[in-house]
């Protein structure tokens, strides 16, 4: 009884090769969604059981591991799926973009340039990116095999014609490598364009759907827009407040009941990796006064 | 060019070939052939349960017939049989040159998103990028159906029955077919709505020089819309001719019966 009830990374080995076998049918067919038979993990749905499922197929002893929640490295989501893989895998975790091999992601695509030395594992709630416009499966599914995307600039056209602008800021609808529309998860539209050309794997799981997609490296990745309504991505007007950085993805931060907030990096790692290097923001001591006042 | 009109007029544009198809022991048609010409308007008229809805859904290639084959002549000139076409050639076919009018305007058209997009959706199914351009077709379009421009952002669901039609129409007619199948287009709709729509109909039709098999129980809407009247009863074809010739002069007994059973007010 000294042997662990589970294997190594929590799955059993038939069930990673049948992951395999999805994700290397995922890669060499670009943004098209592979149906796998997805398994029961010992957390909830909607906690990313979809990406978990796919780093544990892919993951060995010396890969590095990083998770992240909006970006966050410190969020429950993250914090547990980090726990979950430290245990049943033993592997090495961190919480620097550059030093990990394997990041599992929801909702972010880290602001750090990936390398080819890694894979980008996102946790999908609704692979479908047809779902909310064509309830069938059957029918998107044929949609999607013969390439029928007219409905997608549906979606968009209507945006326009209700808000003058495409107002869809997240679940932006891409074009994989001139073929299949894909869904990129509920990532921002301000990640799209990182996803173009990107030098690291992408794996996207969605445990629920039982679906898992990918794109290759160096892949093609359009955003799709109107001639006369390009795509265009979206961030806050304004410099993160604790790092000062002009080109991140700002989370909105309330502070108080009286209209206060403030900006600051999505990206944890990438903020605290500024303030290292001593960039500040206009009110990098805010949030240790404040603890401060508090007692 | 008169001649090259004249010479493609003279060819039909939708051929059936000896069609039957049945449900176990029902017969839905049996041995149904006819010739459709480009412009021309052809009523499938009959009770229900005679077997029209079956034979526009054959005619469609929505539903495939036990016997027979359906051809049309696509837009290169070169005639084919629908059973050999791929499905993406034939959904393509569908959404291109061909319109599909339902009797529940719920059912052909996308009740949760505008008019405007109701009506450009064939626009960017076939490749068209500009919003601007696609949002002009789409007014136009709602001009001429008889749609105020001003309820473009609108959807469906807040519009009448009739309007509803009517926009139905405009969504399959922007990609200029030459063929549009209708089925009881007038069903459920209030006697001055459906003039109304006839009307818009007639006109457009004309204008556009479609080619249309209508499915009607109605004899009032084949004797407005339609050249030639096919009469069906329990599946099959009993009697075809010019649509005033039937009506005026029915040879059947059947057909006297349908003519004799109309009220005139």
């Amino acid at each position: 009884m000294s042997s662990p009830a589970y294997n190594f990374a929590y799955l059993d080995e038939q069930t990673k090769r049948m992951v395999r076998r999805a994700l290397l049918k995922a890669i060499a067919i670009p943004g098209y969604q592979v149906p796998f038979a997805s398994r029961e993990m010992p957390m909830p749905y909607g906690w990313g059981t979809g990406g978990v499922q796919v780093t544990a197929a892919i993951i060995g002893p010396a890969d590095v591991l990083k998770v992240i929640d909006q970006g966050s490295d410190d969020t429950t989501n993250a914090v547990s799926i980090r726990k979950f893989f430290v245990k049943t895998a033993g592997v090495a975790a961190t919480t620097a973009t550059e030093d990990a091999t394997i990041i599992q992601t929801r909702h972010r695509i880290p602001e750090r340039a990936l390398g080819e030395h890694q894979v980008l594992v996102y946790q999908v709630p609704i692979p479908e990116p047809l779902r909310f416009l064509e309830p069938r499966e059957t029918e998107t599914r044929r949609m999607h095999a013969l390439a029928e995307y007219g409905l997608m600039h549906v979606k968009l056209y209507e945006d326009i014609a209700k808000f003058g602008h495409i107002a869809t800021a997240y679940d932006y609808p891409v074009k994989v490598n001139d073929r299949y529309v894909m869904d990129p998860s509920p990532t921002p539209k301000f990640d799209n364009p990182k996803m173009d050309n990107c030098a690291a794997i992408q794996l996207f799981g969605a445990g629920t759907e039982k679906r898992i997609y990918a794109i290759p490296p160096y892949t093609k990745v359009v955003s799709l827009d109107f001639e006369d309504h390009p795509f265009v991505p979206y961030r806050f007007n304004a410099p993160c407040e604790l790092c000062g950085s002009e080109d991140s993805y700002l989370d909105e931060i309330v502070t108080d009941d009286k209209g206060g907030r403030m900006f600051v990096c999505s990206d944890s790692d990438y903020c605290e990796g500024r303030q290292a290097a001593g960039h500040t923001g206009s009110l990098i001591s805010a949030p240790y006064k404040e603890r401060a006042a508090r007692g | 060019m008169a001649n090259q009109n004249l010479r493609e007029n003279d060819e039909p544009l939708l051929i059936a070939d000896d069609l039957s198809k049945s449900f176990g022991k029902i017969i839905a048609c049996q041995d149904v052939s006819f010739k459709l010409y480009p412009g021309e308007i052809l009523a499938i008229v009959g009770e229900s349960g005679s077997g029209k809805s079956t034979l526009l859904q054959i005619l469609s290639g929505q539903q495939s017939s036990g016997q027979g084959r359906v051809s049309y002549r696509m837009r290169d000139g070169v005639t084919r049989d629908l059973s050999t076409l791929g499905e993406a050639e034939r959904r393509f076919l569908f959404r291109t040159d061909w319109g599909y009018v339902r009797q529940d305007p719920a059912q052909g058209l996308r009740m949760a998103v505008s008019a405007g997009a109701n009506v450009g959706e064939r626009l960017m199914a076939v490749g068209w990028n500009h919003y601007g351009r696609i949002r002009a077709a789409a007014s136009s379009w709602l001009e001429r159906v008889e749609i105020d421009v001003a309820r473009i952002d609108d959807t469906p669901r807040t519009y009448s029955g009739g309007m509803r039609q009517r926009l139905q129409i405009a969504r399959n007619l922007v990609t200029q077919p030459r063929l549009v199948f209708m089925d009881e287009p007038t069903g459920g709709l209030d006697v001055s709505v459906q003039a109304r729509l006839l009307d818009v109909l007639r006109n457009l039709v004309r204008e556009l020089h479609l080619a249309v098999v209508i499915v009607t129980h109605d004899l009032a809407v084949a004797r407005l819309l339609s050249d030639r009247l096919l009469v069906m009863k329990g599946g099959q074809v009993i009697e075809t001719g010019l649509t005033d010739q039937v009506l005026d002069d029915p040879a059947e007994h059947y057909t006297q019966l349908l003519v004799s059973s109309i009220l005139s007010p």
